[in-house]
This record gives C-alpha cells, sequence and structure tokens, in this order.
C-alpha cells in the first residue's frame, strides 16, 4: 500500500513509487500540504522506485527547500538508494532552453535570411549560366547521356497534362466569355481574347506552373537527396563539380523543352476555346483562324516563349538553390522540396507580372 | 540454485521470404546478466534480437518473457511487455524530425501520465548518463554517429526498462566513448538490476560485460555458455574470433 502522510513535521512515504503511482502520490501530498509545513522527508517506506520516482522525491524535496533549508531523503533502503544515486538529477547542470526570439529579433533575423539567400542564390545562378555556357561547347565533367533522358522527363512526359489543362483553361476562357459577347454581338472577338490571353499569359504561366511543380521539385529533392547522402561531398572529392555534373543537363534540356511545351500549350488552348467559337458562337473556322493569325504578332510569340525560356531557369535556379542548401536527413529532403516549389511558382508569377509592365 | 529465466527462446526458426536465416535458436537470458551475441556480419545477429521482439514474426518456435509465451498475445498485452523493455537499434532509429530532448520524451509522454516537470527531470537525467547533456536541443541530423547511438541509448532507456537491447552500440565509438559505455551499461546492471542483450563485435567489451555468449554461425548456434567456456570450448570458430580479435 502507498503511503503519504505527514507526522511532526516529517513527511513519509511508503510503497511503491513509479511512474504509474506518482499521480497518486501527487494527489495525496497536495491535500496535505495545504495545512501542513514538513521540514524532514523519510523515505524508509519506500520498497521500489524508478527513476520518475527518483525526479518526483527531487522536486518535492527541492520545493521544501526553498522554504526552509536543506532537506535530506532520510532512511532509504540499499536498493531505493542505489536507484536514486543513478537517477538523481539534484548535481545536474541543467542546459538552458535556447531563448526564444521576440518578434523583433525574428523578423530582423528573417531579412539578413532573406538578404543571405539572395546572395547565395545570385551566386548559384551565376554559377549555372556560366557553366552551362560553358556546357555547350565543351561536355566534359557533365553526366554522360542525360541531356536526352532529361529533355525526355521534363519535356515528353510533362505534354499530357500540359496539353490536358491547356485545354481545359482555353474552353472555360471561352465558356466565361461566350455569353457576354454574344450578348453585344461582338462574336468575333473571342479569336482576340483568346489568342491574346493564350498567347500572353495562360500558355507560359500554366507550363511554368507544371514544370515547378513536376521539374522543379525532382531538381530539388534529387539534388538535396544527393546533398544530406554526401554524394555532392563525394562528387567534389572526385573533383567533379556538381553543378556541371548534375545541374547543366538538366538546365540544358529545360531551356530546349520549355518553348516547345509552351508553344504546345498555346496551340491546345486555342483548339478549347476554337470548340466554343465554332459550336457557341457560330464563327467559322475559316474566320476563327485569320482572326487569331492577325491578332497574334510575332513579337507577342517571341515575347512569350522568350519569358518562358526565363521561368524555366528560373525554376532550375530555385530548384537547385534549395536542394544545395537542405539542411537535416530525409526530413529535409521533403522541406526543400516542398519550400523549391512554393518559392519557384512564387517568383514565377511575380516575374510574369514585371514582364506584363514592362511590355504591355 | 536455479533461477527461472527472463527470456526464454525455444527452437526458433526465422525466414526472410523462403531464405532461413536462423535455425534452430535455443537460449535462456537470465535476470540481471549480461549476453552478447556474437557471430559474423551477416549471420543473423539482428535478425535474432528483432524475431525475439516480434519485429519480424518468427517462423516457427516459441519466445517467452517472464514465463509469458509471447507469440500468440495481441497488440495491447505484448505492448504491456514492450513497456519493459528498451532497443537501442544498430543505426539509432531517432525521429529525425524533431530534437533529441523530444526524441527522449516520446515513450514518456505516450506511455505515463506524468506530469511536465517530472517528465523534464527524467528526460535530462537520461541523456546526462548518456554523456548528452550538452545537445539536448540538437536534431539528430546535427549529431555524430556515435552520438546518435548515445541519444537513441537515452531513448530506449526512457521507460526505465527491466530488459535492454542493444545492436552494435559501441560500433563506430571511439575506445574511450565506447568504455564510457560499457560502465554505463555495467552500472545499469548492478544499480539498476537490468537485463542486458547485446550485440558486439568489441573484444574488450566482451571481456568487461559479458557474462554470457551466443555465438552464431551459419544460422545455427554453435555455444551459449560463459566466456571463460566459449574460450575453452575448442570450438574453432570461436578461438579465431578471439584470435584474430587479439592482434
Ligand atoms: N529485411 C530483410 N529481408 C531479407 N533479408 C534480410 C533482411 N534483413 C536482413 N536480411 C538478411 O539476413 C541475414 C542476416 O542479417 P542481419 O540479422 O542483419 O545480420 P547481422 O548479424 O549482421 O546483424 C543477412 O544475410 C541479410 O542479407
Ligand atoms: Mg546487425
Amino acid at each position: 500500500m502507498n503511503i503519504v502522510k505527514i507526522e511532526n513535521n516529517t513527511l513519509y512515504f511508503g510503497g511503491v513509487m513509479n511512474s504509474g503511482s506518482i499521480p497518486e502520490f501527487q494527489l495525496a501530498i497536495s491535500k496535505l500540504l495545504k495545512t501542513e509545513k514538513p521540514v524532514m522527508v523519510d523515505i524508509a517506506g519506500i520498497e521500489s522506485i524508478d527513476s520518475a520516482g527518483v525526479a518526483y522525491l527531487e522536486i518535492v524535496q527541492e520545493s521544501i527547500e526553498n522554504r526552509s533549508g536543506l532537506v535530506m531523503l532520510n532512511g532509504a533502503s540499499a536498493k531505493v538508494a542505489s536507484v536514486i544515486d543513478a537517477y538523481s538529477s539534484r548535481k545536474l547542470e541543467i542546459p538552458k532552453l535556447p531563448r526564444k526570439e521576440s518578434f523583433f529579433e525574428s523578423l530582423g533575423g528573417a531579412i539578413y535570411k532573406a538578404k543571405d539567400s539572395m546572395a547565395i542564390s545570385l551566386v548559384l545562378a551565376a554559377d549555372i549560366y556560366y557553366w552551362s555556357f560553358v556546357g555547350l561547347f565543351n561536355r566534359s565533367g557533365q553526366r554522360k547521356g542525360t541531356f536526352v533522358q532529361q529533355g525526355v522527363a521534363l519535356g515528353v512526359q510533362a505534354l499530357p497534362i500540359v496539353a490536358l489543362l491547356s485545354f481545359i483553361i482555353g474552353f472555360i476562357l471561352a465558356l466565361q466569355s461566350a455569353v457576354q459577347l454574344r450578348n453585344f454581338g461582338a462574336n468575333i472577338f473571342i479569336a482576340d481574347l483568346l489568342a491574346v490571353t493564350m498567347v500572353r499569359e495562360m500558355g507560359p504561366i500554366l507550363t511554368a506552373i507544371i514544370v515547378a511543380g513536376r521539374s522543379g521539385s525532382a531538381i530539388a529533392s534529387e539534388v538535396a537527396t544527393m546533398s544530406v547522402t554526401e554524394e555532392i561531398d563525394a562528387l567534389k572529392m572526385m573533383a567533379i563539380n556538381p553543378i556541371r555534373y548534375v545541374i547543366v543537363p538538366k538546365f540544358h534540356a529545360i531551356t530546349l523543352v520549355m518553348p516547345i511545351l509552351v508553344a504546345f500549350s498555346i496551340l491546345v488552348g486555342e483548339i478549347g476555346g476554337g470548340i466554343i467559337a465554332l459550336g457557341y458562337l457560330d464563327l467559322s473556322l475559316n474566320s476563327f483562324i485569320s482572326r487569331t493569325v492577325e491578332i497574334i504578332t510575332l513579337k507577342d510569340l517571341l515575347i512569350s516563349l522568350g519569358k518562358s525560356t526565363f521561368f524555366a531557369w528560373v525554376i532550375v535556379v530555385i530548384g537547385s538553390y534549395f536542394g544545395f542548401q537542405v539542411k537535416g536527413g530525409a526530413e529535409g529532403v521533403g522541406k526543400a522540396t516542398t519550400s523549391s516549389v512554393v518559392a519557384s511558382i512564387f517568383a514565377v508569377i511575380v516575374f510574369d507580372a514585371m514582364f506584363s509592365l514592362l511590355y504591355l | 540454485m536455479k533461477t527461472t529465466p527472463i527470456i526464454s527462446v525455444k527452437d526458433l526458426v526465422a525466414k526472410y521470404g523462403d531464405k532461413t536465416i536462423l535455425d534452430g535458436i535455443s537460449v535462456d537470458i537470465l535476470p540481471n546478466e549480461v549476453t552478447v551475441i556474437l557471430g559474423g556480419s551477416g549471420c543473423g545477429k539482428t535478425t535474432l534480437l528483432k524475431n525475439i521482439l516480434r519485429l519480424y514474426e518468427p517462423f516457427s518456435g516459441e519466445v517467452k518473457f517472464w514465463d509469458q509465451d509471447i507469440l500468440g498475445l495481441d497488440e495491447e498485452e505484448f505492448g504491456k511487455i514492450l513497456k519493459q523493455v528498451g532497443m537501442l537499434f544498430q543505426n539509432g532509429a531517432l525521429l529525425n524530425s524533431v530534437s533529441i530532448y523530444e526524441n527522449v520524451s516520446i515513450p514518456l509522454e505516450q506511455h505515463t501520465k506524468l506530469t511536465r516537470d517530472i517528465i523534464d527531470r527524467i528526460i535530462r537525467v537520461k541523456l546526462n548518463l548518456v554523456n548528452l547533456s550538452h545537445a539536448t536541443y540538437l536534431l539528430p541530423s546535427e549529431l555524430s554517429g556515435g552520438m546518435k547511438k548515445r541519444a537513441a541509448l537515452a531513448r530506449a532507456l526512457a521507460l526505465d526498462p527491466k530488459i535492454l537491447f542493444c545492436d552494435e552500440p559501441s560500433a563506430g565509438l571511439d575506445p574511450l566513448t565506447s568504455a564510457d559505455l560499457d560502465n554505463l551499461l555495467l552500472s545499469l546492471k548492478q544499480q539498476l538490476n537490468m537485463t542486458i542483450v547485446i550485440v558486439t563485435h568489441e573484444l574488450a567489451s566482451i571481456h568487461r560485460i559479458a557474462d554470457k555468449i551466443i555465438f552464431l554461425d551459419a544460422g545455427k548456434m554453435l555455444f551459449f555458455g560463459s566466456l571463460d567456456e566459449a574460450k575453452k570450448a575448442g570450438i574453432p570458430q570461436i578461438d579465431t574470433f578471439f584470435e584474430v580479435g587479439k592482434f
């Protein structure tokens, strides 16, 4: 039976004191301490104890000491004493919990970090552009056969999803505007609307978001995995530049593939919208096509493909940045991948806004 | 006087798929003893531990803890036994997403109703036992290999297990840390009456701590008995093991 009692200013504990029975002891003692103020502790009655029991005893002991000076735990049996000896926390230096930063400190810290990561990613971007340019003329230092393989992975395998989404977007755009245009008898302008939105905005943005989700994340997770498993270090030790070896083939592939994907997206989006134009707005195929061709200027097309190439580069740089900066083990890889997708979609949209302002 | 074994294994057969790894292992682990499992790399030492603890279901045979057959127990009943058993895995198996402090606190929070101040003390004491107080708030990825092992040992000790399993605790540790670890294991045995089952290759360590030796070779148990008996038994594989290790 477990015992807690106070007699003659002495606190007596007895029974089994372990992680299971401590809540019981705590309940009993809190009642007793309302009326009594013990100055000694007797634990002769304790038959067995574990580390939780030792921790609890010492907490009680210290709370009494805070009131009335040094207190000993008296009368422990040899067995109990040796457990107390093994698990005592009395002489431990307690490492302080790292202090929580105040709001302004963490804000300042975040700004400094943003500045640093900006600098690091600019240096990384410069490295990647440099080696990619050099790599055009000199293939050495690149993983063999990866350009084609990457082209297939980044480009061909993305075609179905790009096609599907572009078709749906083109279709919906046309559908939403069709009713309004029809009210004004402005049916033919559906071609203008589709051409401008698909070429200038939807094609490049949609494709960039898909590529960021598919390929940016793949780059980030591949590089991050290589970093945490020391593969990047191993490459460096073999005097192989990891950017040249891992990133450059992807950079080349994505530069080639991105404009093709965007052109494809524009085409399929036009088809999706065309269905509405022909089916609902009663345009003839001929007038729809000739109007579309009339509206799209070469400059528009070039800007569109140009900015999509730029988006692709941004995605590669951000993916590699998070890959190389990974912290921690497998856990870190997941975080790096997620952050890279969020950051690259964000960056793509911001850059797109800037392009729109520059070339209205 | 014959002490009743704390763990008793009879005719244990362990397989991965069709491949038989262990064939007919029978051992009795006695309370308050350190039993060392020896054998070449890949001979099935980890497999033996995992089958005894039902991390893999044994193919056939019998495993008893405190005279209770565990192979038929449901999850809840077996859980009660597992709470009295600590395991230090070969690669630590810390949860990587949380700090060392939280790793040690997990079993305490899940399996006890203790208040925060008590849990906090237990964690500090256990981390101090393995000399890791300075790394309390670090993440596992910020520790070296040997530190991870010690952190994992602190976690294995969180609930004051009666039986402690250690899979190669001193592999990757320097001789001094390894000797510290041996002393810790000895004091766990002497001061706290723990029963310890340990896989190790360190000859020095074996001489310091072993009460009993289990020697595995090619899926069979070649020897089970005390260290002195093992050396006198005249079994070539065991002799080679101790000879080669000495240099
Ligand atoms: N999950 C598994 N699936 C299949 N075979 C395994 C598995 N784990 C270990 N093995 C095989 O079982 C044998 C024993 O492994 P293990 O018990 O880990 O050896 P060790 O004595 O070094 O701890 C080895 O031959 C290994 O290849
Ligand atoms: Mg092993």
